[in-house]
């Protein structure tokens, strides 16, 4: 045997000694005090995020039309091409930020264009929503835009 | 196989395969309008292909769950399952809600689907990966309490072992964190802080759970070696994943209105969570090696350890590359995202489910251990390709999300979302092209059902 084997083979025996000192009921102890530990911390942390959120989130200004649009959003599956705050589809543009980036005017006048039918460009459907729905889009858009999302995203292209 | 009613297991295997054709076909289709943009336009918009891709992902990885728990319970346990009537009942509700569920994405607009299946009355719709219709969710709830039902009976009259009672413990919190997804309060901040209750809180937690238990099954019953030793380090690896993976949820609570805290507890905690997945390759491969007897069924053991490092590269790697607040600040929401996603659940998910109905399927159909030879060589070449046709994927996704944070995020003349996608074209007819590989891979994997060969490998 070569040295380095010889060392190999000691090593070898001291993690078989280790590990036969570490026993199952051991691991078994980590596994459910660890995750009851987290859990529980998580559950902490969960209860000061909830009583920190109201000065992050405004939520004083969910008027029932933000909730209308938030609804309109759910049920046509906007999420299901654009992201919004970053989580959804990478299809088609951010929207957390479209308001301050284009404005109300301009986001109804566009969900009213569509499809722009350019051939081989990406296309987004045609709603057929209402003035009254498209106002409240708008203004979930808005609503959104204004929470504090700790400066994200880097841009306004998002 | 030792028990009768473990042929249950089998509709559930098969349906799920047939999801995963569908899930495929329908990710080529969502690929192929990332290039030429109006492909199958307007009959099949991208977020109702993408939503069919997506849920046949979750669903049919649910139906290859549970016919691993029908297949391993009974033998872990040593006694037949409770009710193989539940479970046979189960899988046609499943199937039937499922099914209906695709063609109503299918067939009728998504806002008139939330209509007709009442969601103002209950709204949980239109939120990513559970656009199921409340419904529907009702339906996947009960399922779910029937077939926990079935097999916390089956254990119960039956041996207790270590992989069952964490296959249970990852079954019932997959059951209950589901009940989020019934959460959907006005605020956009509070729906999605409890959405990745559900999502996070999945992967990263009480399916690995799952992932672990059937991990351990396979390698107790390819390589013969003491159960004592796999069963420690079972504990340790889910001891470790759930230690780091609840915090983890952090690394989602960084840009969406939480508290900044969340920046710094989720990035330590979620740059650990690579620890269990690499505990996970290095155990399968010191498991493997210690291997007492060689078993017949390779192709088993190839997803077995292929899982492991798979599941170590998409969730480990490819997760700790965004996981920090600095570097997610600039690629959250990117393709970065999507190259991750894809291999995290290929690797962690869609393996370890291959790799059940791999070592399972031949018992159900009567072999002694494993199919032929022959078949077998099909089922490792689908293997390989798949699995080299996902790291493409992967690393072409990668490409494409690399440029597009430089154009669109860091730049100091930032390019608009559409603009940075064109100059991405190259990145995505490649992935498309992997996927067209894929794509034969999983009609390799199909093919390799029905080879029959002739001569039998013995157990
Ligand atoms: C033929 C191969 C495939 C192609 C071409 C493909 C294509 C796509 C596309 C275009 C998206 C939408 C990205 C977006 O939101 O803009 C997507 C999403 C997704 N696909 Fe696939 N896919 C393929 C295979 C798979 C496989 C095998 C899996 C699972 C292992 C998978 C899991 C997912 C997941 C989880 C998402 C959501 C990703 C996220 O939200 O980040 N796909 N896929
Ligand atoms: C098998 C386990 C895992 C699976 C199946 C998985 C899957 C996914 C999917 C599908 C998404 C996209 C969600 C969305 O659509 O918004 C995602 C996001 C993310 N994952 Fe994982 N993941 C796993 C493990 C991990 C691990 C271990 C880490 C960290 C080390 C990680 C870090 C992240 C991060 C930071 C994001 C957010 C990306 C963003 O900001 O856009 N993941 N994961
Ligand atoms: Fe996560």
């Amino acid at each position: 045997m070569t040295e380095t084997q010889q060392n190999g083979t000691t090593i070898f025996k001291e993690v078989t000694i280790m590990s036969e000192r570490f026993t199952k009921s051991m691991a078994r102890n980590i596994f459910y005090g660890g995750s009851l530990f987290f859990v529980l911390v998580f559950l902490g942390m969960t209860l000061d995020t909830q009583r920190k959120l109201p000065k992050r989130d405004h939520r004083e200004n969910i008027t029932e039309q933000v909730a209308h649009g938030k609804r309109i959003w759910e049920e046509n599956d906007c999420v299901g091409c654009h992201s919004l705050l970053g989580e959804g589809a990478y299809f088609a543009p951010e929207l957390g930020n479209v308001y301050p980036r284009r404005g109300g005017p301009f986001i109804k006048a566009w969900m009213q264009a569509m499809p722009t039918n350019t051939p081989g460009r990406r296309q987004m459907p045609q709603f057929n929503l209402s003035e009254e729905e498209l106002d409240a889009i708008v203004a979930f858009l808005k609503w959104t835009s204004e929470i504090n999302t700790a400066n994200w995203p880097p841009n306004k292209e998002g | 196989m030792k028990y009768a009613s473990q042929a249950v297991a089998k509709p559930y295997f098969i349906f799920a395969i047939m999801l995963f054709v569908g899930q495929i076909l329908f990710g080529l289709i969502i690929g192929m309008q990332y290039v030429i943009g109006d492909f199958l336009f307007p009959e099949i918009p991208f977020n109702v292909a993408r939503m069919v891709h997506t849920n046949l992902l979750i669903v049919w990885l649910l139906f290859g769950f549970m016919g691993a728990s029908y297949f391993l319970v009974p033998e872990e346990s040593e006694t037949e399952l409770y009710s193989p009537l539940l479970a046979k009942i189960l899988f046609w509700v499943f199937a039937a809600a499922g099914v209906a569920t695709i063609l109503g994405y299918l067939l009728v607009p998504y806002a008139r689907l939330a209509e007709m299946t009442g969601n103002d009355l209950l709204p949980t719709m239109g939120r990513e990966f559970l656009e199921q219709p409340t419904i529907t969710k009702i339906g996947i709830v009960i399922v779910c309490l029937g077939f926990l039902f079935n097999i916390v009976m089956t254990v119960l009259k039956g041996r207790k072992t270590v992989v069952t009672m964490i296959l249970i413990m990852g079954l019932a919190g997959l059951s209950l964190l589901f009940l989020f997804s019934f959460v959907n309060p006005d605020n956009l901040v509070l729906d999605k802080f409890y959405w990745w209750w559900v999502v996070h809180l999945w992967v990263e937690g009480v399916w690995e759970l799952i992932l672990a238990s059937i991990l351990a099954f396979i390698l107790i019953k390819t390589t013969g070696v003491d159960r004592e030793i796999i069963e420690k380090w079972l504990y340790v690896i889910i001891a470790m994943a759930l230690i780091t993976g609840i915090i983890g949820t952090g690394h989602h609570y960084f840009w969406i209105g939480t508290p900044e805290y969340w920046q710094l507890w989720g990035s330590i905690f979620s740059a650990m969570e690579p620890i269990p997945f690499f505990m996970m390759t290095v155990y399968a491969f010191n498991i493997y090696n210690q291997r007492k007897r060689e078993h017949p069924n390779k192709a088993a053991v190839l997803w077995a350890l292929g899982t492991s490092v798979m599941a170590f590269l998409g969730a480990g790697v490819w997760g700790f590359l965004h996981t920090l607040a600095p570097v997610n600040y600039y690629t959250h929401g990117t393709q970065i995202t999507a190259a991750h996603g894809h291999m995290a659940f290929y690797g962690a998910y869609v393996m370890i489910v291959l790799a059940i109905i791999s070592y399972a399927m031949p018992l159900i159909r009567g072999k002694a251990a494993a199919n032929s030879n022959q078949a077998q060589v099909w089922e490792m070449w689908s293997f390989w390709l798949m699995t080299v046709s996902m790291v493409f994927i992967t690393l072409f996704l990668t490409g494409a999300g690399i440029l597009q944070t430089w154009l669109q995020r860091v730049s100091d003349t930032p390019m608009s979302f559409m603009a940075t996608q064109d100059q991405l074209q190259i990145f995505y007819w490649l992935r498309e092209i992997a996927g067209a590989v894929f794509l034969i891979g999983l009609v390799v994997y199909l093919i390799s059902f029905f080879i029959k060969g002739d001569e039998e490998a013995s157990a």
